[in-house]
């Protein structure tokens, strides 16, 4: 029972990530219907600008909470202000551009974006300081650690606030009237250019918080981390039903827990292999995810 | 005039201004990653802030390019023109007999004698070239011509190695006896995940190839009774010399003639493939399925095509591969290995055989010979797919589609 409740929570952990960053997958590709292959590197530079921020201001006299909240709005601001960038260079100038054109641009990007943060810091794994506390309380747990918790309630948190910002704000009204029609939200007079802007900076923003917990809670980072949590995050968006928040939750959720019990009752060595199995199971027999619903392409 | 002169200074003074704001913005965006630098260990910070001015004038000189780039891209004036030359030089070389027969006997003399030139290393870089070369050809057939994008190219590449090798250890089975079988098997692993993702859009179909290509990497670095683990297998027969004796040196010379006669091979059956019946149903699937299926044709069979005579060259190389090195591991099929050969195909030109050769030649040759900047190789590769993309989505070289035209005058069509 306790081995089943760390894996429960073990899951819940890394789904509450995956989430993070297949929330910002799903409201990208419901906007202008692009998987945004370079969103994992967004997350991994969220990571390093963190853990740099965290160093230098940790030099500067800085320690508990207040470092983790400062270090993580810098890295949410410089992982909006790369996503915002990342969308005018290689997306924007190929919004006509037949499908092809701007996912291999988004893969040139990924790649790209992947070895700059290699020439520019390190090709090594570089421990990560714990900037979650322990809290007193959570002493006596013993199948579940305090950045655990912190993680699944930073990503209710964040959930909530971004259904209530989707749903009752101006801008998330346009939002939702451009991911159901570009140009009718245009006629309309929405700043279309705008919108997918705003789209960009809230998921980066969000794949920044998912990247300085993790982090933080596994200890080390390197420039690769982004790959695979941005294929599993996309699986999970899949999973949920691309275009869908609540989806992306759940999606993230379900792999985590997928992922968690596989790996800690039938082998560990087959740990991505179980979340790709997935998608391609996934992708075959439900490719509109669990909570996505089946469109018809229009001639 | 002088209003002219007023709104021709307030426009470069606003250039100016706009490439101002992209270089302190490209400063403030690489600021933490290129500027600072920690060690966690020694808590010790390294501020390199020349770096920072290296970037800000980059960026400040680089806005200029992209911003007249894409205007010129918006335009067009000078495009057609610049398109036309390039048909002109291409269409001399093709059309025009006295120049295309010496020019490719050259060629040809210049294969040839290569590796009587040139020493052994030199004639390794070239093989890996070639081999890069009917890669980037195969994935040519998959990407360029039936506008599947297949990240999980490796995979097949994978198969026809690890075939290769398996059966070189366990039963002694020689190079050539191996090499149809291991394309044949690629082709069968390229059918079997075509089934599947057939019904999936483009860029599903791109992440779950990207999946099957890292489950196979996965399975061959964990199964270890089956694939002997990371560690690999050693040890793997050069290709089988009827009766002689070569030296190492020889080997390779040997290897880089049979590398020649599959490349021309290649060229040979991918040529003749883009002008069949599938080869024009790929491309025309590529350019719009749904009216491609309105037109009768089987889109299902088509695609499987596209996928097995995809894999096939993959599978040749791979057993190339193990001859040549007579070592693998799976640390040879990583994704970076596919994004090499996707990026070989969307410089070279999608779709068009010599822009995959050129291509390959550019991206395997050149960073052999600036080594010192083969670090930057990959940064250099992903930074090209996004700029061809954004300004010249086909290709260095385009490919050239068929086209048939009507004359009035004589009545007689069928013009290439």
């Amino acid at each position: 029972m306790e081995y089943f409740l760390e894996l429960f929570f073990g899951g819940l952990t890394r789904g509450s990530i995956y989430a993070l960053i297949a929330l910002g997958y799903t409201m990208v590709y419901g906007i202008i219907e692009l998987i945004n292959f370079a969103h994992g590197e967004i997350y991994m530079i969220g990571a390093f600008t963190a853990l740099i921020a965290a160093s230098a201001l940790a030099l500067a006299g800085m320690s508990g909470w207040s470092l983790l909240i400062l270090a993580g709005i810098v890295a949410m601001i410089y992982s909006a202000a790369y996503g915002f960038t990342l969308e005018k260079i290689a997306y924007k100038p190929l919004r006509t551009a037949p499908r092809l054109s701007p996912l291999i641009s988004a893969i040139g990007m990924s790649i790209f974006l992947q070895n700059y943060v290699l020439l520019a810091q390190t090709s090594d794994f570089m421990s990560f300081p714990a900037l979650i506390e322990e809290f007193p309380f959570m002493e006596d747990v013993t199948f579940m650690r305090s950045s655990e918790l912190v993680i699944f309630v930073t990503t209710v948190v964040a959930t909530t606030l971004l259904t209530v910002f989707i749903r009752f704000t101006r801008m998330g009204r346009a939002m939702r009237a451009v991911a159901q029609d570009k140009t009718m939200a245009m006629l309309l007079g929405v700043n279309v250019n705008r919108v997918i802007s705003v789209t960009f900076v809230i998921g980066s923003a969000l794949a920044a918080v998912g990247g300085v917990l993790i982090s933080s809670h596994i200890g080390q980072i390197n420039f690769y981390i982004g790959f695979i949590a941005g294929i599993k995050a996309f699986t999970a968006a899949v999973l949920g039903g691309i275009g869908s928040i609540p989806g992306a939750v759940l999606g993230g959720m379900v792999l985590g827990w997928t992922e968690s019990f596989a790996t800690g009752y039938v082998s560990s060595d087959y740990e991505d292999v179980f979340a790709f199995g997935l998608l391609v199971f996934i992708l075959i027999f439900r490719p509109a995810g669990i909570l996505g619903r089946t469109t018809s392409e229009k001639v | 005039m002088a209003i002219a002169w007023k709104s021709l200074t307030r426009r470069a003074g606003g250039e100016v201004a706009r490439s101002l704001l992209a270089a302190v913005w490209f400063m403030f965006l690489t600021f933490p990653i290129m500027v600072i630098k920690v060690s966690p260990l020694d808590k010790t910070i390294e501020w390199r802030w020349m770096r920072m001015v290296y970037v800000g004038v980059g960026a400040f000189f680089l806005s200029f390019v992209w911003r007249y780039l894409l205007e010129r891209k918006e335009t067009g004036p000078d495009k057609g023109e610049a398109g036309s030359w390039q048909k002109r030089v291409g269409a001399r070389i093709r059309t025009d007999r006295r120049v295309f027969i010496p020019l490719l006997a050259a060629v040809g003399a210049f294969v040839l004698v290569f590796p009587l030139l040139f020493s052994s290393y030199q004639t390794s870089i070239m093989i890996t070239a070639l081999m890069y070369v009917m890669l980037g050809l195969g994935l040519n057939i998959v990407v360029g011509l039936a506008g599947l994008l297949d990240l999980g190219y490796v995979a097949f590449y994978a198969v026809g190695a690890y075939f290769y090798a398996l059966m070189n250890h366990h039963f002694g089975i020689g190079f050539w006896v191996a090499l149809p079988l291991a394309g044949l098997l690629a082709a069968t692993f390229g059918i079997l995940l075509g089934f599947p993702v057939l019904r999936l859009r483009g860029d599903y179909l791109a992440i779950v190839t990207l999946g099957f290509g890292e489950i196979i990497r996965l399975i061959l670095e964990n199964w270890n009774e089956f694939s002997f683990g990371p560690s690999g297998i050693a040890g793997i027969s050069r290709p089988f010399t009827f009766g002689f004796t070569l030296t190492l040196e020889e080997h390779t010379i040997y290897l880089y003639y049979i590398m020649i006669g599959l490349v021309l091979f290649t060229i040979l059956v991918v040529g003749r493939l883009r002008n069949s019946r599938i080869g024009r149903a790929w491309i025309a699937l590529r350019e719009d399925e749904i009216a491609c299926q309105a037109m009768g044709i089987d889109k299902t069979r088509t695609k499987l095509m596209a996928f097995a005579l995809g894999a096939t060259w993959a599978g040749f190389v791979g057993c190339i591969l193990a001859a040549k090195t007579t070592f693998i591991n799976p640390a040879s099929f990583t994704f970076m290995e596919s994004a090499i050969i996707l990026s070989i195909v969307v410089l070279g030109g999608m779709g068009s055989i010599v822009g995959v050769i050129v291509g390959a030649f550019v991206l395997i040759l050149l960073p052999e010979y600036l080594r010192a900047f083969s670090e930057y190789r990959m940064l250099a590769f992903g930074a090209a797919m996004v700029l061809i993309m954004v300004f010249r989505p086909q290709g260095i070289i385009s490919g050239i589609r068929q086209r048939y035209e009507f004359h009035a005058q004589t009545g007689e069509g069928a013009q290439p």
